[in-house]
């Protein structure tokens, strides 16, 4: 077995970085099925030949979209995500994505306009002012990677929730989708989006949301794993539609709930 | 209930040593728990617990993604074919029947008998000593294996469980640990199952 890095609660941001790059595909891997022994261990197993990668992975696609609903049955608004004290935060905390922190968005602040669409009554734009202005609500909680990988962090801001009532947005629509200054996006239910963790979040430790976290706004939700959190979010729409998301597309999990 | 023990009994020469519901149950175990494990060394590799990675060309699903859609498909199939095979053995006395009493002594005198190749097999519907303790030992393992998965796939909403298992890093560790006692099982139960092939024949025909 392959020698490599020591794991992760030591924490050190350089390994994480390179870490965020098993997140992508390898191109030469795309087919889920091109495992090599693998591959021929299951066929040897199943009896039959499953040349055609595609046609098994539109099955696991489906399978993945019923765990979707699975999911989302389990989903309980009152079933708060576990807090921590202030001595459990993770420091440094990870800095996480599928680019180097240099080359993470920079938003200009006093330009920055948060903007609202889709099934809202109010579409007007917010500043940073505004909505530095919102009630503020404080969670330390535990953030959980895809890769497995979980550290705990503390963060600032409004609850979404309450924004989304004084937008007067149609809370029985299905979705809230998310725009990211760097071209991420992410769609999420509507429960998530009212449960009472999930955070419009401004700050990180109390201190001004760096850059690296998803500077001026980012989305907490520890109900859902770390990739469904968007950063540099630029605009938010109510929505019948499922938008996707930019993993999603790629065959992560939809719901992603925890 | 005693059904299975009284077909035993009646037709000596026709004796059914694994009913028709351990040998769907098991082979589609052994497929599901195949899957899993492939799958799962891929999703363990994006972020190690230990000093070493699985060689990539022996895991399934190509990247991170992909193993993971394998491992929350093939989950379903595990979880409700070992339901059956346990509420059958549970219920038909198979489990109590066969697995049980296990006497330490008993177990260490056919261990020794084993490794002196010395161990009797002319009587496939019995388990020894060394059986019964393996068998009852991947079965636990596979419970514990389901219930940490399930306690790090939903830490919140199954928080109860994820607290009972130790949290979610720790949860995360007897989830390879309960892995690595089922492929330490399945090493010696395949070279065991092998070496005595009537074993297997019977697993496969039912006698
Ligand atoms: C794919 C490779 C496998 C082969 C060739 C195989 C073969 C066999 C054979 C021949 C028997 C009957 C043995 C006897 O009479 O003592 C058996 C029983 C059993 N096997 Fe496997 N097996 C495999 C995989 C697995 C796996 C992956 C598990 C669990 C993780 C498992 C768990 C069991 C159990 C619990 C029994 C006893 C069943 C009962 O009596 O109710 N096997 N296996």
């Amino acid at each position: 077995m392959a020698r490599i890095r020591k794991p992760i609660p030591g924490v050190d941001p350089k390994l994480l970085i390179k870490d965020a790059g098993k997140l992508l595909p390898d191109p030469t891997r795309r087919l889920f099925l091109r495992g090599g022994a693998s591959l021929g261990a299951l066929t040897f197993l199943t009896g039959c030949d499953i040349v055609d990668g595609l046609s098994a992975e539109k099955a696991l696609r489906k399978i993945s979209e019923f765990n979707d609903g699975a999911q989302a049955l389990l989903f309980s608004a009152a079933k708060l995500a576990p807090t921590y004290p202030q001595s459990a935060i993770t420091r440094p905390f990870p800095f996480n994505a599928y680019y180097g922190p240099d080359d993470a968005p920079e938003v200009d602040g006093k330009d920055y306009a948060l903007e609202v669409g889709g099934l809202v009554d109010n579409k007007k734009k917010w500043t940073l002012d505004e909505l530095y202005a919102l009630p503020e609500v404080s969670q330390i909680t535990r953030h959980i990677c895809v890769e497995g990988w979980s550290a705990i962090g503390s963060w600032q801001g409004a609850r979404l929730s309450d924004f989304l009532q004084r937008v007067g947005a149609d809370t029985r629509a299905k979705y809230v989708w998310f725009q990211c200054a760097e071209g991420y996006s992410n769609t999420i239910d509507m429960p998530t989006a009212l449960h009472p963790q999930t955070q419009m979040t401004f700050k990180f430790d109390n201190q001004i949301l760096p850059r690296a976290y998803g500077y001026p706004m980012k989305i907490r939700m520890p109900t859902k794993l770390g990739f469904k959190n968007p950063k540099y979010v630029v605009a938010m729409h109510v929505t019948n539609t499922d938008l996707g998301g930019y993993w999603e597309n790629q065959g992560y999990n939809w719901f992603s709930g925890l | 209930m005693t059904a299975m023990a009284d077909i035993e009994v009646a037709a000596p020469d026709k004796i059914v040593i694994h009913p028709v519901w351990v040998r769907i149950t098991h082979w589609v175990n052994a497929l599901a728990m195949i899957v899993m494990i492939l799958s799962g060394w891929q999703i363990y590799n994006a972020s190690p617990l230990f000093n070493f990675i699985f060689p990539p060309s022996i895991t399934l699903g190509g990247w991170l993604a992909g193993a993971l859609l394998w491992h929350f498909a093939a989950m379903w199939l595990l979880a409700v074919n070992g339901l059956v095979y346990l509420a059958f053995g549970l219920a038909t006395g198979r489990f109590a029947r066969k697995f049980f009493p296990i006497r330490p002594r008993e177990v260490l005198a056919d261990t020794r008998a084993a490794l002196a190749g010395k161990l009797s097999h002319d009587d496939l519907s019995v388990y020894n000593a060394v059986q019964k303790l393996l068998y009852v030992g991947v079965i636990v393992a596979g419970i514990l294996i389901v219930l940490s998965g399930l306690a790090i796939w939903k830490p919140i909403q199954l928080q109860e469980l994820t607290t009972v298992m130790g949290g979610y890093d720790a949860a995360r560790y007897v989830h390879f640990v309960a892995m690595a006692v089922i492929v330490g099982f399945l090493v010696v139960h395949v070279a065991l199952a092998l070496i005595v092939p009537k074993s297997l024949r019977a697993m496969l025909r039912g006698r």
